[in-house]
């Protein structure tokens, strides 16, 4: 089996815009950025909920708090994932209690790793409210949750994979659709 | 970088790189301490059997809380209400515990090498909480996370260790993994428990053996205490006040050693015998950060040696990832 690039979804400035873009949206549909937090997803959602505080602080001049959820031991397959899968650390150092929390991910999938994030900010406290936004949602849910903040809706196959690449961690910037093919 | 382990029976095999992974991955277990519920589901449905077949009290209490706080059920031997009174061997002991199908072993023996044995005979992984005067692995790990934590790092520093020296496993776990970052050890107590062999436990690792006090604390960056077992001062003779005397780490003495000097002492304590008061309440003292860090640690060891033997088929998604991508896996 080989892995093949189909498409390009997202060059690097068009991950920027988006990002402002969704910045926008946070803080227009939240009305403000009073009592308002990010919670980036390990990996790939922490680099991008930086990037939103940091747009935010453009639109509102404010410093949004940017927590971090390692969401490996609230995951419902430990006996199927790859044996021992190494743990990072979560890091929420401000009270999530009556917070407007927002999860940021790259991509919204089956929707199992947002399902695990919610039970890790609800052991951590009881927020007001808690929405989420990705980059990307390329369909295929198993769960019934949706994202409230969408860089780009992607129609994929089960074959398919969806490549986020992020300077801070890949040393490249695009989104990029693979396939897998015989 | 991840590493694997069936069991974790001894700190002497593994390598620097293993140690510096056992002591990271217990820092997300760190941070659950600290949260209001501290109760994760991430081994529901798994059993953690804990057989002390010699009594203890916080290691037992500390490997049940770290297997509850992970959501796995455990099962109690304790040695006073055991067959063993009764006859069973160890073997058997183990293969009826085995056969009520819990999915990791904890064990503790009075004699070394029992967990080893015992390992050797069962498919699930077996961690050893003290064996003898072998090792006791866990608490030689918590030891190194609170030595981190407190001064940034675990690398050449110079360890004393102070009392029975002889009949400690947590002193030989404390050598075998701080010497593999290039600690310096002083051991220090009366010769009958400080004998010169041990200079030559650790190959390649430092380690000088004192008889006075004030020279053994001379330099420490971290002085680790070990209970004074007060059923073995009268065997060979040596009085209570005696060790007072000569061995009780005091303000006074605490002194002598690098003026950031941590103590760590794995308890239980004896107040007024070989630590006083104003030393063990101190904020050089480690002792209650420990006792936290154990949770943190027991619940590290728990989680990377059950999620390990569980493996199956590897998840459809994450075959096909190249590498760390974890997008797919949503």
């Amino acid at each position: 089996m080989r892995i093949v690039e189909k498409a390009q979804l997202m060059s690097a400035p068009e991950v920027d815009r988006t990002l402002h873009r969704l910045a926008h949206e946070i803080v227009e549909k939240i009305g403000g950025t009073k009592n308002l937090a990010l919670i980036g997803i390990v990996r790939r959602g922490v680099p991008l909920a930086q990037r939103i505080a940091q747009a935010m602080r453009g639109i509102d001049g404010v410093d949004v708090p940017v927590g971090v959820l390692d969401i490996t031991l609230y995951r419902d397959d430990l006996s199927k994932v790859a044996p021992q899968a190494v743990l990072r650390s979560s890091n929420i150092s401000f009270g999530v209690d009556n917070m407007d929390l927002v999860l940021v991910d790259d991509v919204l999938y089956t929707g199992r790793t947002i399902r695990a994030a919610m039970n890790g900010l609800f052991d951590l406290g009881r927020p007001k409210r808690v929405s989420l936004c990705v980059l990307i949602d390329r369909g295929h849910r198993e769960m019934p949750i949706e994202a409230q903040y969408v860089g780009r809706d992607v129609q994929t196959s089960d074959t398919e994979i969806i490549e986020v690449r992020l300077r801070e961690i890949d040393k490249e910037e695009r989104v990029v659709l693979v396939d897998r093919v015989e | 970088m991840t590493h694997r382990f069936r069991d974790l029976l001894a700190l002497e095999p593994l390598t620097a790189d293993e140690l510096s992974f056992l002591l990271d991955q217990s820092k997300p277990f760190q941070e659950i301490q600290r949260h209001p519920l501290k109760k994760l589901a991430t081994l529901r449905g798994k059993t953690v059997a804990l057989a002390f077949f010699e009594t203890s009290t916080r290691t037992r209490i500390s490997f049940g809380t770290a297997a509850s706080r992970l959501g796995a059920d455990t099962m109690n031997l304790q040695a006073e209400a055991s067959s063993l009174k009764k006859g069973e061997t160890l073997l058997d002991t183990a293969f009826n515990l085995n056969a009520m199908k819990p999915d990791c072993l904890v064990m503790r023996h009075a004699a070394s090498g029992a967990p080893s044995y015992v390992a050797r005979h069962l498919d699930i992984p077996v961690v050893n909480a003290g064996d003898g005067t072998h090792e006791h692995p866990s608490q030689g790990l918590l030891d190194a996370l609170t030595i981190r934590d407190r001064l940034g790092t675990i690398k050449d520093l110079n360890v004393t260790i102070l009392g029975d020296i002889l009949h400690s496993r947590v002193a030989r776990s404390n050598i075998h993994l701080l010497g593999k970052f290039g600690c310096r050890f002083t051991l220090c107590g009366p010769a009958m428990w400080v004998p010169r062999e041990l200079e030559k436990i650790a190959p390649g690792t430092p380690i000088r053996c004192v008889y006075r006090i004030e020279e053994g604390l001379e330099g420490a960056d971290v002085i680790i205490m070990l209970r004074v077992q007060t059923e073995r001062l009268d065997d060979p003779p040596l009085s209570a006040n005696d060790y007072i005397l000569l061995y009780q780490l005091n303000g006074e003495r605490l002194r002598r050693a690098n003026s950031q000097a941590i103590v760590l002492h794995p308890g239980p304590i004896n107040r007024g015998i070989e630590i006083t008061p104003d030393v063990a309440d101190g904020p050089r003292s480690c002792v209650l950060e420990q006792v936290t860090n154990g949770v943190a640690v027991r619940m590290a060891i728990l989680y990377l040696l059950i999620s390990g033997a569980t493996e199956t088929d590897a998840h459809p998604a994450l075959e096909a990832q190249p590498k760390e991508s974890t997008n797919a896996s949503d």
